[in-house]
């Protein structure tokens, strides 16, 4: 799955998570952009992404997300 | 993970436009309840769940605003307390219990402060004065000694475990008086000594399962009520059911994966409590109660034998079917089929395990599906909402869900032997207590019922038929459908005008005969391809008329208005072949009583009737115009059929 792709799927994800259609996903797109991304959010995201892309992620992988890029880096390497 | 369980596999899919008609609930002003319950009845998950939570929310508050409710969704308040976050699962609860017909209102305390609410006087649980509440604790909330091997240690621990969730209940009855609902514990998958565990005085899983033999005969015995975790955990799986990493992490008591399906027995459980669950079953016949279709198979041919591997799983649903009747869920029948013929089974199969006595209301006849179940209903004076129906053909569950969204409709697998766990998994006919008078429930209803007559049909019909999106394929008899098309002919008894049998040799010869007219038909809907389902055969007869010779269709297909389709389809090539006239004849047999009318029903005018029962019939093609039914038409092969007569 190339990166195009990836973020195509994270868009329709995050539509789904957070309830809200209007979210542009970037790289740079972090929890402080968003409403409603709290903690709990965070985790449902999480799971959702991990069941969409076939992957899981460690718990420290989780703990150290910055950013939506270096979740797609995630992604990418496990996809 | 098994997908029957985890997906909530009984509900049908989720709607493409899930999130458009959400949007749309949440900005109409109308009565929204039933709109809100139509949604939950699918299978969601857990970000589905939480949207259309929302969604309730909002209507509720809107709803409260204006001094009305989201009827006919019955109020409940219901307090969680939870040694593990449910913050996810809450927004679940709602949802499912939306389902369940309920408006569920969660009071949910802070974290892991299960004693102090339980048992202060003016706590946030017992100030909110909740109908129920619910002690979502797993084992790790238990005050759990590990003492292998020691057992008088054990005992104290039991001892001391269940004192503790006396005392909780004892808060809470003094406290608000609302109705406990206890978990059973699920034990984690991981054992000390390994099968030694179970047996063991003091391991873990010998002390959980003690704790929930323990706690369960308390539940039974006090009133409350028991929600089996354990139970609901042991089916898909400790080691699906517990997430050492969702724990660490957030404290999720298991995975959330499983949350749909927790939070949907939570739900089945409190509308138990509000006497919600279902009471009557109702059941198709052919492909349902056994294998095969009676009217064409007959007795002989229907599977429903033990040591046939069809006919098991059909007796697996017979045998359900019995057991629930014994537990008082009322039995009932809904068939296409005619009456006698359905019957007949019942009464002369030796291996039915369900007899004739065992069936409160027996429809079988030739109305739609809907219909028939309004008449049982009515008949049985019980709700509509208090009926479950099962029936292996989706286009009847899915004329059913439309004009009776209250009635439970499981979705089934395709194959049978998964019919009986499917109907279970669904749990409509959850209980929370089991009394004396549900033993003589279902014979009391059976004394009252008699057979309900029907003449009035559920309206809509027409609309549920456009909406199947059906294309109707008409073709001449070839080489390729000449298997299917002598198989038809052979095995057609019910919708079967003339029930002439021909050979492969015969209905080739038939192909090739430039005189002769054939057609066979194909249906498909939105629920996928039915196959070949119709046959017609005209030869040509004195003054320039067709004969119908053969004319049969597959009573899957009944009340779909494809007759009338097939009439137009031969009306058509009868013009372009410049004939002037069609010729029916209706051959009775003991089978196909139901195409008696089929004629008249088609416009032909009767030109004589036999000692026999035989009739004939007769149609002037010129200004012929029969009704026609919302489905898109594809004639082909017709040409080279124009071709091979000029040749």
């Amino acid at each position: 799955m190339d990166e195009p792709q990836i973020y195509a799927r994270l868009t329709q994800i995050f539509e789904d998570v957070f309830d809200e259609d209007s979210i542009q996903v970037t790289p740079e797109l972090s929890a402080k952009d968003v409403d409603g991304w709290d903690s709990l959010a965070h985790i449902r995201l999480i799971l959702t992404i991990e069941r969409a892309f076939k992957v899981k992620f460690s718990t420290s992988e989780i703990g150290k997300l910055q950013n939506v890029g270096e979740l797609v880096a995630l992604i990418k390497v496990r996809a | 993970m098994n997908a029957l369980y985890s997906e909530l596999q009984w509900l049908p899919r989720a709607p493409r436009e899930f999130s458009e008609r959400l949007k749309n609930i949440a900005h109409s002003d109308g009565p929204l309840g039933r709109a809100l319950q139509a949604l939950a009845q699918h299978a969601l998950d857990l970000n589905q769940l939480t949207k259309l939570a929302k969604t309730i929310e909002t209507a509720r508050a809107k709803a409260c605003a204006g001094g009305k409710s989201l009827d006919p969704l019955a109020p409940f308040r219901l307090a969680v307390l939870s040694n593990s976050t449910i913050d996810l699962i809450v927004p679940a609860l709602v949802a499912s219990a939306a389902r369940h017909g309920l408006s569920l209102e969660v009071v949910q305390p802070s974290y892991d402060q299960v004693a102090q609410e339980a048992l202060t006087p003016d706590s946030k649980v017992n100030r909110s004065k909740p109908d129920a509440v619910l002690f979502a604790l797993d084992y790790r909330a238990l005050p759990l000694k590990l003492s292998p091997g020691d057992g008088e240690a054990s005992s104290a621990t039991l001892q001391g475990t269940i004192g503790y969730l006396q005392a909780l209940r004892g808060g809470i009855k003094s406290n608000s008086n609302a109705v406990c609902i206890f978990q059973t514990f699920a034990p984690p998958p991981e054992t000390l000594f390994g099968s030694l565990d179970r047996s063991l005085p003091g391991t873990q899983r010998n002390l959980i399962d003690s704790i929930n033999r323990e706690l369960a005969e308390f539940v039974l015995s006090s009133g409350d009520v028991l929600l089996d975790v354990a139970g609901l955990a042991e089916t898909v799986g400790l080691a699906n059911w517990h997430n050492p990493q969702l724990w660490n992490m957030a404290k999720f008591s298991f995975s959330d994966e499983l949350i749909p399906l927790y939070a949907d027995h939570v739900a089945r459980t409190i509308a138990a409590i509000r006497g919600k669950s279902a009471k009557v079953l109702i059941l198709d016949l052919d492909n349902t109660v056994w294998g095969g279709v009676i009217g064409d198979d007959g007795l002989e041919g229907i599977k429903i034998a033990q040591g046939d591997a069809r006919g098991e799983a059909h007796l697996a649903v017979q045998r359900l079917a019995l057991d629930l009747r014994r537990r008082g869920i009322v039995l009932a029948v809904s068939s296409k089929n005619t009456d006698e013929v359905a019957r007949e089974p019942f009464e002369k199969h030796p291996e039915m395990l369900l007899k004739l006595e065992h069936i409160a209301v027996f429809q079988a006849n030739w109305n739609d599906k809907a219909t028939n179940i309004q008449a049982i209903a009515e008949e049985l004076s019980l709700g509509l909402d208090a009926m479950v129906f099962l029936d292996d053909n989706p286009a009847e569950r899915g004329l059913v869900r439309k004009l009776l969204p209250q009635v439970s409709v499981p979705e089934l697998p395709e194959e049978p032997a998964y019919y009986a766990r499917t109907l279970a998994a669904a749990g409509y006919f959850e209980a929370v207590a089991f009394a004396a008078e549900d033993l003589q429930r279902a014979g009391f209803y059976q004394d009252n019922a008699k057979r309900a007559n029907l003449q009035k049909q559920v309206g809509g019909v027409d609309a549920y038929l456009a909406s199947l999106d059906m294309t109707i394929a008409f073709q001449p008899f070839d080489a390729t459908g000449r298997a299917r098309i002598v198989q038809l002919i052979n095995k057609s008894n019910q919708y079967n005008l003339t029930t002439r049998r021909y050979t492969d040799p015969e209905v080739a010869e038939a192909e090739s005969n430039p005189d002769v007219f054939t057609l066979q038909v194909r249906l498909s809907d939105i629920f996928g391809d039915n196959g070949m389902i119709s046959v017609v055969v005209c030869r040509p007869v004195e003054g320039g008329a067709w004969g119908i010779d053969t004319w049969l269709m597959s009573c899957r297909v009944l009340g779909r208005k494809v007759e009338h389709m097939v009439l137009r389809e031969i009306l058509s090539h009868a013009r372009a072949a410049g004939v002037h006239k069609l010729c029916g004849t209706y051959r009775p047999t003991d089978r196909n009583k139901l195409v008696v009318e089929h004629y008249a029903k088609l416009g032909f005018t009767k030109m004589g009737e036999e000692d026999s029962g035989l009739t004939r019939w007769e149609l002037l093609v010129e200004g012929a115009e029969p009704e026609t039914a919302p489905m898109k038409v594809v004639s082909q092969g017709f040409f080279a059929a124009v071709e091979k007569s000029r040749a």
